[in-house]
């Protein structure tokens, strides 16, 4: 058992000592390329990271996950259309709608489970897709351009790509700590506990349902987070972000990675995503490779990334 | 009034093509207890087949039948290889695995038919008007409606009526029990999956001449039809049609009246743009209500 | 002499996942026997049941009927060969009415000559006439119980097995179902019966079997099962 934890330890160890010093090698290569690309995975995977909490964890399959994504990013780049263009604002702003949005779907999802919840999740994104799509206002179906990123009364510059990948990456680490710290309190206890057997957790006392909402809102709210990084990484928002395909490579991300183990999603975003690079230099079709090879996955090696390494040692 | 009819009619057709969508996916969902996410891909399937074979055959008609051969075929091949793995198993599973056949079929399609649309023209003896009512109204979209009401009453023989049919309802609330009466439930899954396959070509096939048939056509009907299947219930055919038919005529109806309403008490440009977002939110509204009032939809299913 | 037997088992072993259910159940059933399975509830009874249906999947053993390995044949099979099942709980359909109950699923593949019928299981249950529109969800207790036999005659089965078939029914009823068993068996059924009843089943199977723990510890004749109180005691919890 310690020689698996050792594996897996290692394994965390030599990723994150990665991404630490990418900036270096990318500087010393003079490569942007990569650390955009490294910039988008580290956002990604913070989305990656909250969709965890309530799918890994909790067994809740969000459909709609994207949907924060698209409302974090949008509230920043709307308010920067605005004219207000302080990080101090759109930030917190970006997690307020997002909070919002998540308490409305939510509170009318969690009553349901398994297929309807899955089926209703999707719906409620889409809505907010097409609403989005229709806000001529804020470009429509062709997106809106952010000129300036958000400003933090020059506390850190979000235009230099070093400074603002430091950034993310802080905040993907924190995200993994607060979720490790909040899976193992009696909140993650009842979570977990909930996945499996909702009934048992009512009968002992628990208002499962307050619970998984909160839950729900938070994961919501954190992806919100992610969404307005995302907006001052692409310098962009349109509604694709939060077409119901993106939140399928979500729950693709937090799968292939190991649902239910803490640096699941970051293994699940850095391998999707550099699968995607890879694949599309190969082919132009890539996805007729993916999409079989997803099938596959999901019969043959559920457990996910974390599960092969855990593996390592037992087997 | 007349403006009104005519978009009760639209509504209509649009409301039976969805569902010929939803009843296969209530059906398959219903019977093997599987989430098809790529029952678009079918759908998009069948209007590119029917552009194609119309094309080659230059006869609307003949075309017509072979995409619904071939999307029958399709549908069978891909639930004896693809999805048989995934019977029994958790429904993220399912999601995942035909979420990864979207993207398979997606990308197909632009490696054989390329990523332009396509079209597929009405063949001159449809592309008429017929006077109802006083209005003209397009003989294609009555035809759709009566080929789809034809569809709705086969089902409803085959599912009520026939041998069939009560194993299908059987087997949709006790699979196992079907099994241990002498019954072979992988062919009755792989005709049940065929069944929805054709339907779902149908509608696509259907829908063809109307819209562009393009790549990505099946995901945005789908997550109508799912909306579709939850307001009715899942698993009920019944409850498939009268959401159908509920959703389609709402968001035809809400399209069309919404900014008009709105121009009542707001400005021009207010209204427009407030009835673009307000229509497209309507059925999911409506979905919302639904739930809020009724969690398992309209005609639940018994024994589930 | 062993093939002579209509239904074998020969140390059937049965798992639930990781845990084992079956340790080396065998028993047999020959050409019109009434044979029972008895024990307390979790020995091992409605497993063994579903092993010859294969529904759970054995892990070792041999399963013959009619002389021929089925062991390992999809449920479907089995049950075509010629097993009808009338399972615990009942199990009708509760979307389909009595008539489409028993229709849906009837057959008569060895060519019977004169075979189960709608009419024929009407005139058996008549109460199942009279309710012929209703739903399954309409019905009461008895009735499904007779609906869910009726089902099983339906198709023409060689060998019937009723697992549990009296639990939960009113002495009268109760008493309809073994008059019912008893007409079957002077008809020529071979019947596997899972019951609690001692009194009922030793007036009309021939042979009986008791398990335990997934092993079979006892077996014999009826006059031997009404004599051995020692062993009912033991078992049975009479």
């Amino acid at each position: 058992m310690k020689a698996a934890l050792d594996a897996r330890t290692l394994f965390v160890v030599i990723v994150v000592a990665g991404l630490v010093l990418m900036p270096v090698y990318t500087g010393v290569r003079g490569d942007v390329f990569v650390l955009t690309l490294f910039t988008r995975i580290v956002i990604l995977a913070i989305a990656a990271t909250s969709l965890n909490l309530i799918l890994g964890y909790g067994g809740m399959v969000s459909f709609g996950h994207a949907a924060y994504l698209g409302i974090g990013a949008y509230a920043v780049g709307i308010l920067a259309e605005e004219g207000i263009g302080s990080g101090f604002v759109q930030w917190p702003f970006a997690l307020l709608v997002s909070a919002l949005f998540a308490l409305l779907v939510g509170a009318l999802s969690l009553r349901t489970r398994g297929v309807y919840f899955i089926m209703i999740t999707l719906a409620f994104a889409q809505m907010i897709y097409y609403v989005a799509a229709g806000l001529d206002r804020y470009g429509g179906d062709d997106g809106l351009t952010i000129y300036a990123r958000s400003r933090f009364a020059g506390l850190i510059s979000l235009s230099d790509p070093t400074q603002f990948y430091y950034l993310c990456l802080a905040l993907l680490l924190a995200s993994i700590a607060f979720t490790w710290r909040l899976i193992n309190s009696r909140f993650g206890m009842v979570i977990c506990g909930s996945r499996s057997n909702d009934r048992r957790m009512r009968a002992i006392g628990f208002p499962t349902f307050r619970y998984r909402l909160a839950a729900f809102v938070i994961a919501g709210v954190w992806c919100g987070l992610a969404g307005a990084l995302l907006a001052n990484h692409t310098d962009f928002v349109s509604p694709a972000m939060m077409y119901w395909t993106r939140s399928g490579d979500l729950i693709v991300m937090v799968v292939f990675g190991g649902m239910g183990s803490l640096f699941g999603p970051l293994f699940g975003a850095i391998s999707l995503l550099v699968l995607e690079e890879g694949l599309s230099r190969v082919t132009e079709y890539w996805q007729i490779i993916l999409g079989p090879l997803l099938l596959l996955i999901v019969l043959f090696a559920r457990g996910g990334i974390d599960g092969l390494i855990g593996r390592i040692r037992r087997g | 009034m007349l403006l009104l009819l005519e978009q009760c009619l639209n509504g209509l057709q649009f409301g039976l093509l969805l569902f010929l969508l939803a009843a296969g996916l209530t059906l398959v969902f219903g019977i093997m207890d599987l989430v098809n996410l790529a029952h678009g891909s079918l759908y998009m399937m069948g209007a590119y087949f029917a552009a194609t074979f119309v094309a080659w055959t230059g006869n609307f008609f003949a075309g017509a039948l072979l995409a619904l051969a071939a999307t029958l075929l399709l549908g069978i091949v891909l639930e004896m290889i693809a999805l048989r793995p995934l019977y029994g198993r958790d429904h993220l599973d399912h999601v995942l695995g035909t979420f990864g056949l979207i993207l398979f079929f997606n990308e197909l399609v632009r490696l054989v038919w390329g990523p332009a649309g396509l079209s597929l023209p009405l063949p001159v003896a449809l592309n008429t008007a017929v006077d109802i009512f006083g209005i003209y109204y397009p003989a294609y979209r009555l035809l759709i409606i009566l080929v789809a009401l034809l569809v709705a009453l086969f089902l409803y023989v085959v599912v009520m009526k026939t041998r069939l049919g009560m194993l299908i309802r059987a087997g949709a609330s006790n699979r196992e029990m079907v099994g241990a009466l002498g019954v072979d439930i992988k062919l009755l899954f792989t005709l049940v999956f065929g069944l929805g396959a054709a339907l779902a070509g149908l509608a696509g096939l259907m829908h063809a001449p109307i819209l562009t048939v393009q790549i990505g056509m099946g995901e945005n009907i789908l997550i109508l039809a799912f909306v579709v299947i939850v307001i009715g219930g899942i698993g009920s055919i019944r409850g498939a049609f009268v959401a159908a038919i509920f959703v389609g005529v709402a968001d035809t109806l809400g399209r069309v009246l919404l900014p008009d309403l709105l121009r009542l008490v707001l400005s021009s440009t207010a209204a427009s743009t407030l009835a673009r977002a307000l229509s497209s939110m309507l059925i999911y509204l409506l979905m919302a209500i639904v739930l809020a009032l009724r969690p398992q939809g309209l005609f639940p299913v018994a024994g589930r | 002499m062993a093939d002579a037997n209509l239904l074998e088992l020969d140390h059937v072993e049965t798992c639930y996942g990781l845990s084992q259910v079956l340790f080396g159940v065998s028993l047999s059933i020959g050409p019109g026997e009434v044979v029972t399975l008895m024990g307390r509830n979790g020995m091992g009874k409605t497993t063994t049941v579903r092993s010859v249906l294969g529904l759970t999947r054995t892990r070792a053993g041999s399963i013959r009927f009619e002389g021929r390995e089925i062991r390992a044949l999809p449920t479907y099979r089995v049950a075509k060969l010629g097993i009808g099942l009338v399972p615990e709980g009942r199990q009708i359909f509760p979307n389909l009415t009595v008539r489409e109950n028993l229709v849906a699923t009837a057959a008569n593949r060895a060519g019977a000559g004169n075979p189960w019928t709608l009419d024929r299981v009407f005139r058996l249950f008549p109460r199942l006439a009279e309710r012929g529109e209703s739903k399954g969800t309409q019905l009461s207790g008895g009735e499904q119980q007779m609906l869910a036999v009726g089902r099983a005659l339906m198709t023409n089965p060689k060998l019937l097995i009723l697992d549990e078939a009296t639990e939960g029914l009113a002495p009268l009823m109760r008493a309809e179902i073994w008059r019912c068993l008893a007409g079957l068996k002077a008809a020529g059924l071979s019947i596997l019966l899972i019951d609690k009843n001692v009194d009922a089943l030793t007036r009309i199977a021939d042979r009986h079997y008791i398990i335990e723990k997934g092993q079979v510890v006892w077996t014999g004749t009826s006059p031997q099962l009404a004599a051995a109180s020692d062993i009912q005691q033991r078992y049975l919890s009479i």
